[in-house]
């Protein structure tokens, strides 16, 4: 049985969309909780797939950004709770308890943090890449447990959702309309992307640096600006998941994250619009279910990883369509 | 006239209250590498139900990793799908802030087995917060108060950097009246103690006071031992627990430890539970096991009195702590954390068995340091 | 701070670098000859660690132990390269680090559910045990002396493994042109499975020799897996002399950096913070080395010039 991709990318999307109203109407609000969390995963890995999956970095330290997110949204929170001013050397404020705000901080922060990491790791590639990038990982996870102010390896509790106009953030299935939403607006940017000269150009930058070279782009640029990109939409996913969580502590840069985030990708299909979706569905579904069965789940877990590798080249969604996915 | 019955049954039900199906969420670490500090807290908490004989008492268990995201949203699925009544289990403090605050505020009671974090024992605390354990100061301040009596003068002191490390060494500074010899903070997770070692013998020190749980422990142990070094340690029962003693082995015979349980503390429901902890499980309580017991005894002593959902009344119950803890007496303070006597113990070897036995007590009737903060 | 002191650091910071080396050697040299990054090297230092451990803890002879961890290890190599990884050695990186992941969690519960969720007993033995004097009056544990000795002897014995022998010549030609050497006759995958049981086995061993001063436990090959990529690519990947280089410089920029970097901010802030962001910034060093090392030389100290 094969699919078209459309049909099965829409397929998915509408089925994400219907579950959490169907747990509304069942009352079955954890649910809605656990597509939530799959949705901010997904947005996370749909960042990291437009560097890893279009253009061919395989970022090992994407976690960076998803924590940096995280803690813009932590601190901007704590001080707008708590009253106290947040000093930043040349200006003030109060912080803020506003989600818009608080995205447009985490995705500035971390695309400019992501600037910075892509200028000094763009210089290597290959598995030089991979590793650089998770020393800049590395780092900010122990800058993290020790930054005792913002409560060091304990990390820093939110007890109430931050707000979005004109809804109530703290009703699961509210929340999960916001996240959704900003899924799908980064998946259409995305399609687009994909299909603009710009992305045609990271596209064949992934292939061969010398051909883009040759019709007069500069392919270091072209990576570094997708990477900044890539970031910054981690960093937003980053700011939601604390939201989620009303939560943010050091293990949001742990390499571990970096690293499930890369397998999300894989799971689904690499560079394919869909592919973090459907991995961090497939990946929330099987963290949830396999661990009600036994204590030993990593061990299923691990082995059904194993065999989406040996057997299912071009994730999921290659199987399903029976086309291979992007080469990196 | 089937539906009659029913109404009937159901009415029967409801009459007698106390009876009334109790459900109680429990989030611990079940895998990955702390996983034998939840086992510990989960066996002695469920033994202590199974013992009670009573079949009304729902528990549901769930695995956080150890991984604090995934414990807030157990903790969402705990009182948004299972609607349980009462929550416990959490071992890590950085788990507990994430998940305890947003629960109590949510009208369930939380009943903590282990974590005693001071942000919730000061101007955090709450009235559905009940600490069954410690707070995270208490066997820190303990070995401090050991250290004087003991005579030592001049301490080198050791912590892994993270905020439970910082609060060790401020506990301990807190009751100590000597010197430091040096005041190290060494990296979480850290497990090559060679130069911190180094440190300690090139220091004029007379004692060493080190916090490291776990792994960490087990390994600066055995470096400490074979370095030559014959200075006293002293440390909480953290790194001297059932579970990981014998893998320290010899490495620490007589070391001086704090704790607020021993297998060996005189009262009949101690021996009780340490008798039954074997006999159901094959191997010897721990500190967790007991608190696991306590804590699941206490649950079930202010059950007998109230119904979680006459929710003053229950919590007039919990806060009488009217039960047989295994370390004898068990009072709360007014901030919900105990106040406990705590004692100084020794390590030994039983036969091929390495465990404790009590020297005697270091702190008697000790409340903690931030109790006065508390605003309830 | 006494010279003796010094001189202490710096042997701990080269006990540490030898055992790093071990884990290093056989990354390196899977990746340079297979062209596999394989995150599943830290599970076969934890394989080593707990055979080491059940065996010494059986017949109550330590060598007995290491033994065990070598052959556990290698064992273990051999299946999973026969089972698994063989059919990746085309496949993208990703496929490789999915399937390693993969690995990990498998071994780590696994080893788990066999023994249980408490660490394993496993000690110096009894000839080793104890401190020596040094001239200059330093007392230094005489086990430490031995890791020192042993990392030094088996680097040795890899370089003439590599450089003198028929298998090191087919190994230096893998690294250089997999094709060609399969062309002439040589059975490529039994030298694979050969040279992943072999980095397998010294990765076993250095669980081993290191679980006898630490805890063996589950996970406990996952930090010194990281350190150990951290090596291999500040030294530039393929290259054993680079990993040898890059091992002393982590272990000593990690030993020295931990001691030093407080006494350092102690000159300017009062102790206890300088304690605090001093060891922060220390746990940070080797990462900070090697974002160096990197930008200098994208190729690492020894790399093949891409």
């Amino acid at each position: 049985m094969k699919f078209e991709e459309r049909y099965l990318n829409l397929f998915v999307l509408v089925g994400l969309l219907l579950l959490p109203i169907w747990a509304q109407a069942m009352d079955e609000p954890f649910t809605i909780t656990l597509a939530t969390r799959a949705v901010i995963l997904a947005l996370a890995a749909v960042g990291l797939n437009l560097a890893l999956g279009i253009g061919g970095m395989v970022s090992f330290g994407h976690a960076v950004f998803f924590g940096i997110g995280g803690y813009a949204m932590g601190i901007l929170a704590y001080h707008a709770q708590t009253y106290t001013t947040l000093s930043l050397g040349l200006f003030e404020t109060g912080g803020t308890n506003s989600m818009p705000v608080i995205w447009l901080v985490a995705m500035l922060l971390s695309g400019a943090v992501a600037f910075v990491i892509g200028l000094l790791s763009l210089r290597t590639s290959g598995v030089y890449f991979i590793m650089i990038t998770l020393a800049f990982g590395q780092m900010f996870y122990y800058f993290a447990i020790s930054w005792a102010q913002y409560g060091g390896e304990d990390g820093l509790s939110i007890y109430v959702r931050n707000g979005f106009p004109g809804l109530n953030t703290l009703v699961p299935i509210e929340f999960f309309g916001i996240c959704f939403v900003l899924l799908c607006v980064t998946l259409v940017l995305f399609a687009r992307l994909q299909s603009s000269p710009f992305g045609l150009a990271l596209n064949a930058a992934r292939q061969s640096k010398s051909r883009v070279a040759a019709v007069g782009l500069n392919p270091t640029r072209v990576k570094l600006l997708a990477f900044v990109l890539s970031g910054a939409v981690t960093g937003l996913a980053g700011a939601l998941f604390a939201d989620l969580n009303r939560f943010v502590s050091p293990t949001m840069f742990s390499w571990q994250l970096s690293g499930e985030l890369i397998v999300l990708i894989i799971i689904g299909g690499v560079g394919r619009l869909m592919g973090p979706v459907i991995g961090a569905c497939v990946f929330v579904a099987l963290e949830h279910f396999l661990g009600e069965i036994t204590d030993f789940w990593h061990v299923s877990l691990g082995i059904i990883l194993l065999c989406i590798v040996l057997f299912g080249r071009g994730g999921l969604i290659g199987l399903i369509t029976g086309k291979e996915g992007a080469h990196v | 006239m089937k539906k009659c019955f029913l109404a009937a049954t159901a009415a029967a039900l409801f009459a007698t209250g106390a009876l009334a199906e109790v459900k109680v969420g429990m989030i611990t670490t079940l895998s990955g590498g702390g996983a034998g500090l939840g086992i510990d807290v989960r066996d002695g908490f469920m033994l202590a139900i199974a013992q009670s004989g009573r079949d009304n008492i729902e528990v549901v268990i769930e695995d956080d990793q150890r991984k604090p995201d995934i414990a807030v949203q157990l903790s969402d699925k705990m009182i948004q799908s299972e609607r349980v009544d009462v929550m416990t289990g959490i071992i890590w403090s950085n788990l507990a802030m994430a998940v305890v605050p947003a629960a109590v505020n949510q009208n369930v009671f939380y009943l903590s087995p282990n974590a005693g974090p001071s942000a919730l024992a000061g101007q955090g605390c709450h009235q559905n917060y009940f600490n069954v354990a410690w707070q995270n100061d208490n066997l820190h301040e303990a070995a401090g108060a050991y250290a004087n009596n003991a005579g030592y003068k001049n301490t080198f002191i050791m912590a892994p950097n993270y905020p439970a490390g910082t609060d060790a060494l401020t506990g301990y500074k807190r009751f100590f009246s000597g010197d430091l010899a040096g005041e190290v903070y060494t990296e979480l997770g850290q497990t090559d103690y060679a130069a911190e070692i180094a440190q300690i013998r090139a220091s004029d020190a007379d004692s060493v006071f080190f916090f490291l749980p776990g792994g960490m422990g087990i390994s600066f142990l055995k470096q400490y031992a074979d370095s030559g070094i014959d200075l006293p340690v002293v440390g909480p029962a953290f790194s001297f627990d059932q579970g990981i003693l014998q893998a320290v082995g010899d490495a620490a015979l007589g070391v001086v430890n704090t704790s607020q349980w021993n297998k060996d503390i005189d009262n009949p429901t101690n021996a009780a539970f340490v008798e039954s902890f074997q006999a159901e499980y094959g191997r010897l309580p721990s500190l967790y096991a007991s608190q696991g017991f306590d804590t699941a005894n206490l649950l079930l002593s202010a059950l007998e009195k109230a119904d979680p959902s006459d929710a003053d009344a229950f919590r007039e119950a919990l806060r009488a702590a009217d039960f047989d803890s295994t370390r004898g007496e068990f009072a709360f303070g007014q901030n919900h954390h105990p106040v406990q006597t705590i004692y100084a113990r020794e390590v030994v070897k039983e036969g091929d068995v390495f465990t404790n036995k009590i020297i005697g007590p270091a702190l008697e009737n000790h409340s903690d340091a931030y109790a006065a903060d508390c605003k309830m | 701070m006494s010279s003796i002191l010094i001189f202490e650091q710096i042997l701990n910071g080269l006990q540490f670098g030898v055992m790093l080396f071990l884990m290093a050697a056989g990354l390196t040299l899977i990746f340079g000859v297979m062209g596999l990054i394989n995150l599943a090297h830290g599970s076969l230092y934890m394989v080593g660690a707990f055979a080491a451990a059940a065996v010494a803890g059986a017949t109550g002879s330590f060598f007995a132990g290491l033994v065990a961890a070598l052959a556990a290890a290698a064992l273990a190599g051999a299946i999973i390269e026969i089972g698994i990884i063989r059919r990746l050695y085309d496949a993208p990186h990703l496929d490789q680090v999915l399937a390693t992941f993969a690995l990990i969690l498998i071994f780590s519960e696994g080893t788990r559910w066999v023994f249980g969720s408490f660490p394993l007993f496993l000690n110096i033995p009894q000839g080793l045990s104890g401190p020596v004097s040094l001239p200059g009056g330093i007392e230094y544990p005489l086990y430490r002396l031995f890791l020192i000795l042993m990392g030094i002897a088996i680097a040795g014995g890899l370089w003439l493994l590599i450089e003198r022998t028929r298998i090191g010549i087919q190994i230096r030609a893998g690294e250089n042109d997999r094709e060609m050497i399969a062309a002439l006759g040589v059975d490529i995958s039994k030298l694979y499975t050969l040279v992943f049981a072999l980095g397998a086995a010294l990765a076993g061993l250095a669980g081993a020799l290191v679980g006898a001063i630490q805890s063996v436990q589950v996970g406990m090959g996952e930090p010194v897996l990281i350190l150990a990529f951290v090596v291999i690519v500040i030294g530039g990947i393929g290259s054993i002399r680079g990993a040898f280089i890059g091992a002393l410089l982590v272990g000593l920029t990690d030993t020295l950096g931990g001691v030093f970097l407080p006494e350092l901010f102690k000159l300017f802030m009062d102790s206890g913070a300088a304690q605090k962001s001093g060891s922060a910034i220390a746990s940070m060093g080797i990462y900070i080395l090697m974002g160096l090392v990197l930008i200098w030389r994208p190729t690492g100290l020894f790399g093949a010039r891409a």
